[in-house]
Parts: structure tokens; C-alpha cells; sequence
């Protein structure tokens, strides 16, 4: 690595601690996740979805973002976006669980279908993309109100083949508004390879619609964090949306209830693994000096007490109330929303 | 007081409630400079600017959407689809995000939108600019279903819609935008969602109906007054979701039979729930099964036998004497 190569956080504007920050985070994510399949598998939960490879776009995104205004409409595979930008372990774990007290829905939703309003999430829902619209309409409201944030959606490259993924790009196209797309290119759609979802490259759609689409290595959280950084310096500027597609892959199955070696193969998946960011970033911190196999230790160790801790308060955690399900379907009477 | 038809009703509430509220918003397709294709937005572009009255793209989907984003940021959307069958394109936008959005949050967020469509049979448009699609969305749990059957109720209703803190379907009858003019109060009032009206009073038998087949029942009501001196009662559901089941059960109580008028097809529709409430309610006191007057189960006809496959006056007397002759 070049000495150019090894202060590229600095020259991002980042920290030395940021840089550890977001390594720390890509690997809380991949330790929930794991933890998230042992669960499904030991009984405890029923179903996990796996966003296994894909934390270190999602972390690079969050860390450009402005963390006190920005709304965010991430997709169930967001669990290194949603802990970067402040949702807590047990939060995650509650939502897992399905417990009274998850702050995504209080258990209404399958695990993964995020939603904080403190933290300004979006609650979004298991139809693909339909978050896009949504963060169009949110991008329409920052302009009228004359403020400052952005809204920022993720999806899948299966989502970009969706009505509303090119519906939301041609409107917020039309307005200018600032909304940034990110498409998580995982190269699969459940079973269906990219190939065979579309013919030419996602990132070209953006200039159908007016404005401009950036491919990035999804693996590398350092380029992601810059061209998020960029496309939301774009849109506080007044300059429109962006389409960002981050290539990655998929490295779980696409969930708990998938068999993806009757779709690949053992080989395709071992290659793709040597490729995950996240020892990538790891050495790229050693290799800067600011990190070291003591610092992965401690950190391991904190991540482990902090997963334990989660698991065990989500477990014990009541249920919803039976009669919690006629709550929240129209306006309580009386009650001022 | 103002003489206004339905449509000028429906553009005079949205006018009172964008002068009302900053937060409220009107879009959809050709809702601008044009004033909508049947012109019930006209010069409301003018009046309140682009920013709060603009044209959409031709995206149904984007509209409902970009309707939830606006709705959860706080402001109040009015959403306009063009033609009644072109929210097939919005349905996920309109009843699993919008209809949705309180429950899946558990409370958290809410979209306070109107989807305002016109829809209806009678004016020779075929499929798809005239069907009666209110079951499918009466059937969504999360938003509710207003179908005006006159200016003052239009006006009322479309104001207690758009303050309403739940989506609202908000249906406006082709047949009935230009059909007659009535009176209609300047500035703001209200009348209630969920609250049926008792059109027209008897006690003989009782038409239970909404939007435009209020008229045909009226008509029924008068000649069958004429023809046996039955005395009927007609009730004007205004909302379908949900149904004012208290208002239909007092009036079964007076009159022990009952006809439903639909415009939509016969089978799973208002009026078969119309019907189960009723069996639930009230059943003791009906002297005769409470039928239904309804369209076939066909996809909307042709514009040469819309006439005949819509119910009329003499399919709702049929009706009528079918349950007082029980």
C-alpha cells in the first residue's frame, strides 16, 4: 500500500477514530447477523435475513450522511446502515424477537423492515422499492420547507427493475430534489443472477432520468463514504438526486429460508468471500497504523457482551398483548397525532 | 348561500382547506394549469401557486407514493387519480403503504393523504373510467371510503377527509358533477366520516345506498309511493368505510325490510357487507330476506347497455315489491 493509499480517510475528511468507528460498526453488524442465523437455526427466532458482505457500503454511506437530519428509507438487508446511524443492539434484537418494545414496529413486521422515528427511519414494508416513491416525497418535502436535509434510500438491483424505483427516479429527476439512491448491487435477486435480472448496467438508468448515476466498489467503505459525501453535497446544493450502485455480493443465502447452493456454487461464493470488505478494511487500518490484533480482540470482546446482553434482554422481553393488534389501524378517538 | 354541482362543491373544499392550511397539497395528473381533465381543480394553481398545486408525471405509483413521503413529513396531500381505474397502478402505494403506515409503525408515523378519484357509471366511458371500485379499497383495513351523493355532502365530507388524521379514499361520481346544482354554504363546515344520512323518510321499507344510486332510490321511493302507497326509506351511506351499521339498524327496527342499491357488482361487495351487518344486528326484526340491487358480475359493459346494466328505478321498485310482497 502507498503512502497515498494509507491516509485516504484523511483526505476523506475523516478521523483516524472515524475510520476505527466505522470499521467497529461493519463488524457489529456482521456479529448481529451471525448471531441473527444462529438464532433462526438453534429455534429462537423464525426467520433472519443476512446482509453478510454487503456492511461495508452500508457504513460507508451512513458515515457521509448528516446523522441530526437526514431521513433514511434503508431495505432489510441494512443492519450496518441502521446501527451506524444509532439504532441499538437491543433494538435490533427486540425487532428479531417481534417484541412489544421494538421501536421498528413493535413486532407487527418481519425482522429486517426497519423504522425509528427518533432516528429518523422510515418505516418501510416488504414490498420491494416501494421506499423509493417515498423518499421522493420526502425530498419534495425538504424543498418546500426550505431545509436542508436529504433523504437517502437503499434497495436491491431487483428492486431497480420496479415500477416504483423508475416512477420515484423520473419525479425526482423532473424536481431536482435531494434525494440520493443507492443501489446494493448483490448480484443476485433470491436466485436470479444479475444477468438475467437486467441487460445493461443499472447505474446508466440515472441518465434516462436526468441526472447523474456513480458505480463504486461496495466493498471498499472509504469510496462509498466519498461518493455518498459527494452526491449529498449535490443536493444540499440544490443540484438534484444521485444513483449510486455499489457492487457487492451477497455472501448468505437470501435468507434463512433459502438454499442458495441449488442457484451457485460453493466455488462461486468462496471467490466472492475473498473479496468481503471487511477484512479488507481491517488490514487496511493495520496498515495505517491504527489498528492491531489487540484492538480486534477488545473490540470482539465488547461485541460479544454487547450481543449477549442484546439476545438476552430481547428473549425476555414480553410480547405484544393480544388486543395490541386492534392498536394503530385507524386514529385513536380523542388522540392527537 | 352559493348554488354549486358536485364538482364546484369538491373545488370550493379544497380551495377552503389550502387557504385553511399551508401543509395541505394538491397534485395528480393535469390537476395544474388545466384544472384536471374534468376541470374540478380549476384555477386553484392560479390561487395557491405551484409549490402546493402541480402536476404529476403520468405515474400513478409516484403519486401515491410521493403522497405517503408528503404525508409522513407532515404535510396533508391531496392525491387526485385521473380515472377511478387507474388506481391499479397506486394499490400497493394506496393500501399497503398508505393504509399501513400507522399500524406497521405501531403508531409511530401516520399519512394523512386523500386519494380523490371520480368514478362512476352513466356517462358512456366504458371500462375503467366508470367502474365502481370501492369494495376493493372498503376492504383495506387502515383507510376509509367516502362516496358523496350531493354538493353540501361533497363540500363537508372532502373537508372532514382532508383534516382527517387516517387516508381517505374519496370517490366523485362522473354522473354527478355536473347533474344539478344545490345549495351549498360558503367557507368552511363540516360533515362527519362514518356518519349515514336519512335521505328521505318512511316506514314501509328501507333503501340502503350511496353516490349516485341515492338518485335512482329516490326516484324508486317516489314511484312506488305512487303505485302502492309504501312508505320508503332512504339511506345515504356518504361513508362506506365505515359503515354507519346504527343509523340501517334503527331504520330496520321501523321498517322490518330492506333493499341494498349498489353500483358495483353484485357479489362482495357494500352490499353483501351491508347485508351481513344487518343479519348481525338486526335480524329479529326483519320480516323478509334483505336483497340486493346490483349489476351483474361482468366486467363494465359497453356504452350501448350501460343503461340497462346499471340499477334504475324500475329494477329498485322490482326490488321493493320482492320484499314487501315476501
Amino acid at each position: 500500500m502507498s503512502v497515498g493509499q494509507m491516509t485516504k480517510h484523511r483526505s476523506l475528511g475523516l478521523t483516524d477514530r472515524e475510520a476505527v468507528e466505522m470499521y467497529s460498526m461493519m463488524l457489529r453488524a456482521r456479529k448481529f447477523d451471525e448471531r441473527g442465523l444462529v438464532l433462526q437455526r438453534s429455534g429462537k427466532i423464525a426467520f433472519h435475513v443476512s446482509g453478510i458482505g454487503q456492511e461495508a457500503a452500508q457504513v460507508g454511506a451512513a458515515f457521509a450522511l448528516d446523522r441530526e437530519k437526514d431521513y433514511y428509507l434503508p431495505y432489510y438487508r441494512d443492519y450496518g446502515f441502521v446501527l451506524s446511524v444509532g439504532m441499538t443492539m437491543r433494538e435490533l434484537m427486540l425487532s428479531v424477537f417481534a417484541k412489544a418494545e421494538d421501536p421498528n414496529s413493535g413486532g407487527r413486521q418481519m425482522p429486517g423492515h426497519f423504522g425509528h422515528k427518533k432516528l429518523r427511519i422510515v418505516t418501510g414494508s416488504s414490498p420491494v422499492t416501494t421506499q423509493v416513491p417515498h423518499a421522493v416525497g420526502f425530498a419534495l418535502a425538504a424543498k418546500m420547507k426550505r431545509k436542508d436535509f436529504v433523504s437517502f434510500a437503499t434497495f436491491g438491483e431487483g428492486s431497480s427493475n420496479q415500477g416504483d424505483f423508475h416512477e420515484g427516479c423520473n419525479f425526482a429527476g423532473v424536481h431536482k430534489l435531494p434525494v440520493i439512491l443507492m443501489c446494493e448491487n448483490n448480484q443476485y435477486a433470491i436466485s436470479v443472477p444479475l444477468h438475467k435480472q437486467v441487460a445493461g448496467r443499472i447505474v446508466d438508468r440515472a441518465a434516462g432520468y436526468g441526472f447523474p448515476g456513480v458505480r463504486v466498489d461496495g466493498n471498499d467503505p472509504l469510496e462509498v463514504y466519498r461518493v455518498v459525501k459527494e452526491a449529498r453535497e449535490r443536493a444540499v446544493r440544490g443540484e438534484g438526486p444521485t444513483l449510486i450502485e455499489a457492487m457487492m455480493y451477497r455472501v448468505s443465502p437470501h435468507s434463512t429460508a433459502d438454499d442458495d447452493m441449488l442457484y451457485r456454487t460453493k466455488e462461486e461464493v468462496e471467490e466472492n468471500r475473498s473479496k468481503d470488505g471487511l477484512p479488507r478494511f481491517r488490514q487496511y487500518l493495520i496498515d495505517c497504523g491504527i489498528w492491531d490484533d489487540a484492538k480486534e480482540a477488545e473490540l470482539e470482546q465488547q461485541l460479544k457482551i454487547e450481543i449477549n446482553d442484546a439476545t438476552q434482554y430481547a428473549e425476555a422481553a414480553p410480547h405484544a398483548q393480544p388486543e395490541d393488534l386492534f392498536r394503530h389501524v385507524y386514529a385513536q378517538p380523542g388522540r392527537e397525532d | 348561500m352559493a348554488q354549486m354541482n358536485l364538482k364546484e362543491a369538491v373545488r370550493d373544499a379544497m380551495r377552503v382547506e389550502l387557504k385553511r392550511d399551508p401543509n395541505v397539497l394538491l397534485f395528480g395528473e393535469d390537476v395544474g394549469k388545466v384544472g384536471g381533465v374534468f376541470r374540478a381543480t380549476e384555477g386553484l394553481q392560479a390561487e395557491f401557486g405551484e409549490d402546493r398545486v402541480f402536476d404529476t408525471p403520468l405515474a400513478e405509483s409516484a403519486i401515491g407514493g410521493l403522497a405517503v413521503g408528503l404525508g409522513v413529513q407532515g404535510f396533508r396531500p391531496i392525491a387526485e387519480i385521473q380515472f377511478v381505474g387507474f388506481i391499479f397502478e397506486a394499490m400497493d402505494q394506496i393500501c399497503v403503504q398508505a393504509a399501513r403506515m400507522r399500524y406497521r409503525s405501531g403508531g409511530r408515523y401516520n399519512a394523512p393523504i386523500v386519494f380523490r378519484t371520480p368514478y362512476g357509471g352513466g356517462v358512456k366511458a366504458a371500462e375503467l373510467h366508470t367502474d365502481a371500485l370501492e369494495g376493493l379499497i372498503a376492504q383495506t383495513p387502515g383507510i376509509k371510503v367516502v362516496v358523496p351523493s350531493n354538493p353540501y355532502d361533497a363540500k363537508g365530507l372532502l373537508i372532514s377527509a382532508i383534516r382527517d388524521n387516517d387516508p381517505v379514499f374519496f370517490m366523485e361520481h362522473l354522473n354527478l358533477y355536473h347533474a344539478f346544482r344545490a345549495d351549498v354554504p360558503e367557507g368552511e363546515y363540516t360533515v362527519p366520516l362514518g356518519k349515514a344520512n336519512v335521505v328521505r323518510e318512511g316506514s314501509d321499507v328501507t333503501i340502503i345506498t350511496y353516490g349516485a344510486m341515492v338518485h335512482a332510490s329516490l326516484k324508486a321511493a317516489e314511484e312506488l309511493e305512487k303505485s302502492r302507497g309504501a312508505k320508503v326509506e332512504v339511506i345515504d351511506l356518504r361513508t362506506i368505510m365505515p359503515i354507519d351499521i346504527d343509523t340501517i339498524v334503527e331504520s330496520i327496527k321501523k321498517t322490518n325490510r330492506a333493499i341494498v342499491v349498489q353500483e358495483a357488482q353484485r357479489t362482495s361487495g357494500i352490499a353483501a357487507e351491508v347485508i351481513a351487518q344487518i343479519n348481525e344486528k338486526a335480524i329479529l326484526h326483519l320480516e323478509a330476506p334483505v336483497l340486493r340491487v346490483a349489476p351483474p358480475d361482468t366486467i363494465y359493459p359497453f356504452a350501448q347497455i350501460e343503461d340497462a346494466w346499471l340499477p334504475n328505478p324500475a329494477r329498485i321498485v322490482a326490488g321493493l315489491n320482492q320484499v314487501l310482497d315476501f
